[in-house]
């Protein structure tokens, strides 16, 4: 058997057994309308994905993940709770000479259940490891909803807060901002330019020195930046003791049943983090519950923050020896894309993918 | 095989490229009628004259269709993936100077720089309800430049000339253009961010890795390379 025909065979083997967990197997179309996807991340899919053009339906993608068609279809018609899995190529353009193909096989996973997101977390974490046991993996786990909790609890402004959480997918400029806002680092020098100069004089005047305003940015959502900045440039910085135990928690590295124990000694320190770190404990006894030894089981607080754009809570992988090869399987929590995509509803939901060619040139001795 | 040299056909790039290889005792012209496209070299062996559009010579370089070629920097890098593995830079000549900056309206008295930038495509899309848009005809070195930066919640509109109207014309809020002077981005009432310099452009010799660079293209270039003053005497290949 090719490696093709490999890989196409134990996707089938990984979805009988997806199936057999209780998912409906479910069909993707391959061309998906781009609007929807660079909405959702932005212009890097340009960069990562196949973009075309339909002479009528416009811009299309080839579909690069499978996640949101899964989240879109059912959101729009899907019953609760649901399990899905799914088998077809995934597409990702390589803006640098590399091996790793630009098609290939995706094998995946979802579950959609309100009622207990521990259980939840740990069924698709147990469910994949058991699948892939026996191929000498290492397991990575990681939960961005400690790192939020710890943000919504620093003692500082709201738009400060804001605007870390959106960059805890940007560690270089998360970090950058976390400086300035503990006091690490000064202010651009641009910054303190424009504070003496709103400081001499009223926005407005400013504004009419500076040229008629052209295109849609209006001159209130201006006037608010500018207040914005005001109030930042008199905000006391973040107090030190409190930025070390955020600094600390960022780098934070080591078993889970560790890890968690270390938590629970900074919560009374940082009691914001009280309640993601319960969510973290009772996923770890979950996990347990079903063979999964925390005391054994990697956990990296940052995990996850840098590839995998829309997790907010669980996130794992899990990788074969060999550094230079991809994940063989990832995943985590999604709760938020799916308000995104849910328009108004949403469902707390987790899942995670495997590439089978991996999978099956591990088992040959290929990789 | 002849060492092909692509150049520029016409306006002042291509003047001043014939200057610049005119200064080092190689004489490049025009043969034959003004408006066809083909050309001569004296004063080097073996080297044969490509004329064509500036924006195609990448294009022929990684296809190693010719073996060197003067085209801007900006070109070579917004159209080629992964360019150095194309082409090796081996002069920049001192002429055709272009920056590629992001600019903004001159109003926005809040944006002076990527950080504000930032944050302001974050207000924009949570009050508009899309992204912030950028206009612009160089996706690559745009794209590549605000995500080494961590600039999030814009996105890259197409705009193939005129580019400096399309704020005013609101089918952008930004934009990403060359601007040699400043002076049209001051007659649109737009202002180039501090830190907004995407790529200082500049016409250069480029070399192809790809081409077919055995003996007879090696002595030309060898030989044109002594003329030139140039550092590199062996041919780049793939891996030099």
């Amino acid at each position: 058997m090719g490696p093709a025909a490999a890989a196409r065979a134990e996707g089938e083997r990984l979805l009988a057994a997806f199936a057999a967990a209780g998912a409906l197997r479910v069909e993707a179309p391959v061309l998906l309308p781009a609007a929807a996807l660079i909405d959702l991340w932005g212009e890097d899919i340009r960069g990562r994905a196949y973009v075309t053009r339909d002479p009528l339906a416009g811009e299309m993608v080839l579909r690069p993940d499978f996640t949101v068609p899964v989240v879109e279809a059912h959101m729009a018609a899907g019953a609760e709770p649901a399990r899905y899995c799914y088998l077809g190529e995934v597409f990702r353009a390589q803006e640098r000479p590399s091996e790793r193909p630009r098609e290939y096989l995706q094998a995946g996973f979802e579950l959609f259940d309100r009622t207990d997101p521990a259980a939840a977390d740990a069924e698709v974490f147990a469910l994949f490891a058991g699948l892939l046991d026996g191929l000498g993996l290492t397991a990575v786990t990681g939960d961005i909803g400690i790192l939020a909790a710890a943000v919504r609890g620093l003692t500082t402004t709201p738009a400060r807060k804001a605007a870390l959480l959106r960059h805890i997918w940007r560690p270089r400029r998360f970090r950058r901002l976390l400086d300035r806002f503990a006091g690490r680092s000064p202010a651009p020098p641009e910054r303190v330019a424009l504070i003496a100069r709103l400081s001499g004089s009223d926005p407005a005047s400013l504004a009419a020195a500076a040229g008629p305003l052209v295109g849609l940015r209006g001159g209130a959502e201006i006037a608010r930046r500018i207040a914005a900045l005001v109030e930042d440039a008199a905000a006391p910085p973040i107090a030190a003791p409190e930025a070390a135990l955020l600094y600390d928690l960022l780098g934070l590295a080591a078993p889970a049943g560790a890890a968690l124990a270390h938590l629970r000694g900074i919560t009374p320190l940082m009691p914001a983090i009280g309640p993601a770190v319960d969510r973290f404990a009772a996923r770890l006894a979950a996990l347990a519950a079903r063979g999964i030894d925390p005391a054994a089981l990697p956990f990296e607080a940052s995990h996850g923050r840098s590839t995998l754009e829309y997790y907010d809570g669980f996130v794992f992988s899990l990788h074969a020896a060999d550094p230079a090869l991809p994940p063989v399987a990832s995943g985590g929590r999604y709760d938020a894309l799916t308000a995104v995509l849910g328009r108004g509803r949403s469902i707390p939901a987790v899942g995670g993918v495997i590439r089978p060619a991996l999978v099956a040139a591990l088992r040959e001795g290929r990789a | 095989m002849t060492l092909g040299l692509g150049v520029p056909s016409k306006g002042r790039l291509m003047e001043q490229t014939f200057d610049w290889f005119a200064a080092r005792g190689v004489t490049l012209r025009r043969s034959g009628q003004t408006r066809e496209y083909a050309g001569a070299v004296d004063g080097a062996e073996g080297v044969r004259l490509v004329l064509m559009s500036a924006g195609e010579i990448p294009r022929e370089l990684a296809a190693g269709r010719i073996h060197l070629g003067v085209t801007g920097s900006d070109l070579v890098q917004e159209s080629l993936a992964d360019w150095q593995a194309e082409v090796a830079a081996l002069a920049a000549l001192g002429f055709g100077h272009a920056d590629l900056v992001i600019a903004v309206p001159a109003a926005w008295l809040d944006v002076e720089t990527l950080d504000d930038l930032d944050a302001a495509a974050a207000a924009f899309r949570a009050a508009h309800g899309h992204r912030l848009r950028i206009a612009t005809k160089y996706h690559r070195l745009v794209r590549e430049f605000l995500r080494a930066h961590d600039v999030a919640d814009y996105q890259l509109v197409d705009s193939q000339g005129a580019t400096e109207g399309t704020v005013k014309n609101a089918t952008a809020e930004a934009i990403a253009d060359i601007a040699s002077t400043g002076a049209t981005l001051r007659a649109n009432h737009l202002r180039p961010l501090a830190d907004g310099l995407v790529h200082a452009s500049e016409a250069t010799l480029f070399a192809s890795r790809r081409a077919d660079w055995s003996a007879p293209a090696a002595a030309a270039f060898a030989d044109l390379s002594a003329r030139l003053g140039l550092q590199r005497l062996a041919p780049p290949g793939l891996g030099g």
